[in-house]
């Protein structure tokens, strides 16, 4: 098991991330960012796709200002985006633990801040 | 969290609307320190919500310390619009509004005063407290065919008794993992985008939950939404043809035999006989003088002979085996010989109207996915439908629902695990009336409720749906007959640009009234053309009570926002006055009378903050209608006039309007009116959900705004292409109501022949001056979309069915709104993000 907290990311299975934008607003009110400004943004992926198909997907993406909520993690708690998330799209844990996870999930991203 | 966390007290609530603004539901903490909110989250205990809060909620700090917000009472200091007002204390408030509307309901009478509300929110039991305490049963919800969920409850009351819904568990405190729930193999989502909101007493990611454990998805939607990305089959179908494919769903399901037979024998009235010469249902009266016009007819295959249904024994005399299908011939009580058939065949006989490629031309879904829908649909046990808005806003609204509950009903997942469970008040706690339902807070004799709007055009609104006719209400603002109306007490509703259509037409409605009292967090342009404007409180400032199915929850006052107060507190501070005999000392007695039937105080209650009811009472799945728990009488069976579900309904026949599912093509579609058509070539529909407003709201939170910024319409990248719009530009869209402006977004999420205008603008950050109004007949749709063509039965209107042409802004007005933040900014010219993480520091992966 690691134990440096560097080596903690977000498994993002955005195949279920329906772009509610919760991650954002959870992470602004925990760190009392100001309007526009959180360490996740929610991006809309409307991808073409032959025959005039397409595919919508919307996936949370962590920006600079992540930092893995490390105040409520020290208190045992989720971080903010994972706990409010209302798709229940976003884990957080150890690198390790999240490739493991990520085994058989559909559409997901592994996120590494470090 | 900054400071100590020892001073930070953590409150558990539930979250009803003032503040989110939403039909709440979901348990939060909330964080306050020394009387301030700091911090709220969602409760990770709470079943409904598990640990999760959306966008609004989180929000809470920001609104309920909003600059904006109104602080207290304050009356009007020049003429109406003119944006001048004059502080008052409560005192003051409250007797200006017990003279004034005294006095007019002296002159008057009391039904002169109509109290108008907006969606369901803690406001329905204590508008009609005041309202009834009046004297008045003029409640209206101010939209245009009161075409929000109301409509659809009405149907289902109408055909089976009780509304339903899909099945997430939302019954059982274990939810999913109760042994009791069975997964949806297949949810049908009807114009319904749950991810932007959670409408209709429903969290809406519940259906995301099922998707992750293997709930497949049927999407009937004209946009290209997220579920269509990952549904088994979209049908993709002409706004406002709803019923046309809702009848193809029965045509396919019928004639492939895809049907539970059984239930159809047993649980339906699909063998009660119609008279074929008046097309009504045959009656035990028809048979013999003394027989009841409330009992009914079958042909017995045994005897081959009629038959008769007795409604109060819920039996027939004997052991009699009631024919499902055929053409009989009945002697009636004068000797004559007519021919009957059953309902189920007179159903039928419609549905035969309705195959896939007659629904096709109808509704442009392509035929072959309506079938592959169809089986995929009737072959899941159990399967749900979960059906949105979408089908309210068309005038015909109630055949689409009942052409749909025959669906759910015939085959077999009706309040079966998993299926489409009927939602029932928790305890039977109803606290007010509502449709199908009548509560604690009632009129004090039903000769009150006679000049109620709209009652004498509409058998549904005198029978079951307990609220004033919204455009027969306009309408007679106007025409001042056969009563005039002269205040309008205006509470958590926003007729005047969000609720209402045809927003000028509001505008000189409430200049014409008399007496107009406005209650709200914030300034609107519906508190500029009030007399007196009063400072509501968010739902962490208020002790309340939100029964709505289950479970039973209640809210908290936590904190105080100056002299806000709490709509139940209002209100009954002047029901008090305005009913010498009120019968409710403190607002505590009420709030023990409304949470009576759950046998708990409603201290005892609010100790818990939530309760389920347990195994066994009516409010608790499933099967009730075998189990007797439906019904008043407790006989299995449901509570309609026939005992039954009424695919053929005696309660429409008894109204004259058609008692079996039908299309009709709503006022303004393309083949209704194909002159309009000409001129404006492109669909217009409303009012699709952004996750971070709640209809009208929260324009001016920044945190909201910023997710949000203007308002949009969605058009087709080569419609838009064609028009020499590109994406981002502004947009002027016009129909013969008149136009509106937009920034367009080129997604292929709208098909070619349809755009989608978001609803509710309004920019708070403008003057409220009339007739700039925060600027409402700018961007908002609903200054395009009629007012006045409600359904045949009053319900439903066209709101997502109309026509308009698009074309680009010359020259461009640019953009509407810098968030506060930037344009401070800007000023200081000092970067935002070094100046957060100043304050911050420490991060470690800055």
């Amino acid at each position: 098991m690691a134990d440096k907290k560097t080596d903690y990311g977000l498994l993002i299975h955005y195949e279920y991330c329906t772009g509610c934008f919760t991650c954002m607003i959870a992470c602004s009110q925990e760190h009392n960012w100001p309007a526009g400004m959180a360490g996740m943004k929610v991006m809309e992926v409307m991808q073409d796709l032959p025959k005039d198909k397409a595919y919508l997907a919307y996936i949370p993406f962590p920006t600079e200002l992540c930092v893995l909520c490390a105040g409520r993690v020290k208190k045992g708690l989720k971080p903010a985006c994972v706990q409010h998330c209302m798709a229940n799209c976003i884990t957080h844990g150890t690198i390790e633990e999240l490739s493991k996870e990520m085994k058989g999930k559909k559409r997901t991203v592994l996120w590494n801040p470090n | 969290m900054s400071g100590k966390d020892s001073d930070v007290q953590i409150f558990r609530t539930t979250v009803w609307s003032g503040g989110p603004g939403c039909h709440g539901g979901c348990g939060v903490l909330a964080h306050v320190k020394k009387g301030k909110l700091v911090k709220i989250e969602g409760d990770p205990d709470h079943p409904w919500n598990q640990g999760r809060l959306c966008v609004r909620g989180l929000a809470m700090t920001q609104i309920i310390d909003h600059p904006d917000r109104i602080r207290y009472p304050m009356k009007r200091a020049g003429e109406r619009g003119e944006n001048k007002w004059e502080r008052i204390s409560w005192e003051e408030a409250f007797d200006t509004i017990e003279t004034r509307m005294k006095g007019l309901r002296e002159e008057f009478g009391p039904e002169s005063g109509v109290f108008i509300m907006g969606t369901g929110r803690d406001i329905g039991a204590w508008i009609c407290m005041l309202a009834y305490a009046y004297g008045s049963p003029n409640v209206a919800f101010g939209l245009s065919g009161n075409a929000c969920y109301g409509p659809r409850v009405s149907a289902c009351a109408t055909f089976q008794g009780d509304y339903s819904v899909f099945d997430a568990g939302q019954w059982l405190p274990k939810r999913y993992e109760d042994p009791r729930f069975k997964l949806p193999e297949t949810i049908m989502v009807w114009g319904y985008n749950i991810g932007a909101c959670c409408p209709d007493n429903l969290f809406g990611h519940w259906l995301i939950d099922m998707m992750k454990k293997g709930t497949k998805i049927i999407s009937v939607d004209p946009r290209f939404t997220w579920f269509v990305s990952r549904a088994e089959h979209w049908l993709q179908l002409r706004p406002g043809s709803e019923a046309a494919l809702a009848l193809g769903f029965l045509n396919v399901v019928i004639n492939e035999n895809l049907y539970d037979k059984s239930f159809v024998e047993k649980w339906t009235n699909a063998p009660h006989l119609i008279w074929e010469d008046t097309n009504k249902v045959l009656r035990e009266s028809h048979l013999n003088k003394d027989g009841s016009e409330a009992n009914f007819v079958v042909w017995d295959e045994k005897a081959k002979a009629a038959a008769v249904w007795n409604t109060t024994e819920m039996a027939f005399a004997g052991s009699v085996k009631p024919a499902l299908s055929g053409r009989f011939k009945v002697t009636l009580a004068d000797g004559k010989k007519v021919w009957c058939r059953t309902a189920w065949d007179a159903l039928l006989k419609e549905v035969e109207k309705y195959p896939p490629d007659e629904v096709e031309k109808i509704t442009w879904v392509k035929a072959d996915v309506l079938q592959k829908a169809a089986r995929l649909y009737a072959k899941s046990k159990p399967a749900a439908i979960q059906w949105g808005e979408a089908i309210d806003m068309s005038p015909n609204v109630t055949p689409t629902a009942h052409a749909l509950l025959i669906l759910w009903n015939i085959t077999g997942n009706n309040d079966v695990p998993g299926g489409n469970v009927i939602a029932r008040y928790a305890y039977d706690v109803v606290a007010y009336a509502l449709p199908g339902a009548k509560g604690v807070i009632k009129l004090k004799s039903p000769e009150l409720d006679k000049p109620r709007i709209g009652t004498d055009r509409y058998g549904v609104f005198k029978n079951f749906y307990w609220r004033a006719q919204t455009d027969v209400t306009l309408e007679q603002i106007f025409t001042e007959k056969p009563y005039p109306i002269k205040s309008l007490w205006i509470q958590a509703a926003n007729p005047l640009g969000a609720l209402g259509m045809d927003l000028k037409q509001w505008r000189e409605a409430l200049k014409k009234v008399d007496f107009v009292v406005h209650t709200d967090l914030f300034m609107t342009a519906t508190s500029q053309l009030a007399d007196i404007v009063l400072p509501a409180a968010t739902f962490l400032e208020k002790d309340s009570v939100r029964s709505w199915w289950v479970p039973l929850q209640t809210m908290k006052k936590i904190v105080t926002v100056d002299e806000c107060k709490p709509d139940p507190e209002i209100n009954f501070e002047l029901a008090k006055r305005f009913d010498p005999d009120f019968q409710y000392k403190d607002l505590n007695e009420i709030l023990d009378a409304i949470v009576e039937p759950s046998g708990m105080s409603f201290k005892q209650l609010q100790d818990q903050v939530y309760s389920y009811p347990p195994e066994g009472h009516p409010s608790h799945p499933y099967r009730r209608y075998e189990k007797g728990l439906l019904r008043k009488d407790r006989k299995p069976g449901f509570q309609t006039p026939s005992g039954k579900v009424e695919l053929y309904s005696v309660n429409r026949e008894n109204w004259g309007v058609e008692a079996l599912p039908l299309h009709e093509e709503p006022p303004f579609s393309p083949i209704r009116r194909p002159d309009l058509f000409k001129e404006y070539p492109l669909l217009l529909n409303t009012g699709r959900r952004s996750p971070a407003f709640f209809n009208s709201e929260h324009r001016q939170i920044p945190w909201l705004r910023a997710l949000d910024p203007d308002p949009t319409l969605e058009i087709h990248p080569e419609t838009a292409a064609n028009l020499n719009i590109g994406n981002g530009e502004w947009v002027i869209v016009e129909n013969w109501m008149g136009k509106v402006r937009y920034k367009a977004k080129t997604t292929k999420a709208v098909p070619r022949w349809m755009v989608m205008a978001a609803h509710g603008w309004w920019f708070p950050e403008r003057s409220g001056k009339d007739p700039e109004l925060y600027g409402i007949f700018e961007s908002n749709v609903n200054h395009i979309t009629p007012m006045g063509y409600q359904g045949k039965d009053g319900l439903g209107a066209p709101i997502k069915n109309l026509l308009c042409k698009v074309y680009k802004e010359s020259p461009s007005q640019g953009p509407l709104w810098v968030p506060n933040d930037i344009k401070k900014d800007v000023k200081k010219k000092k970067p935002v993000v070094r100046k957060a993480q100043a304050k911050k520091g420490g991060r470690h992966n800055g």
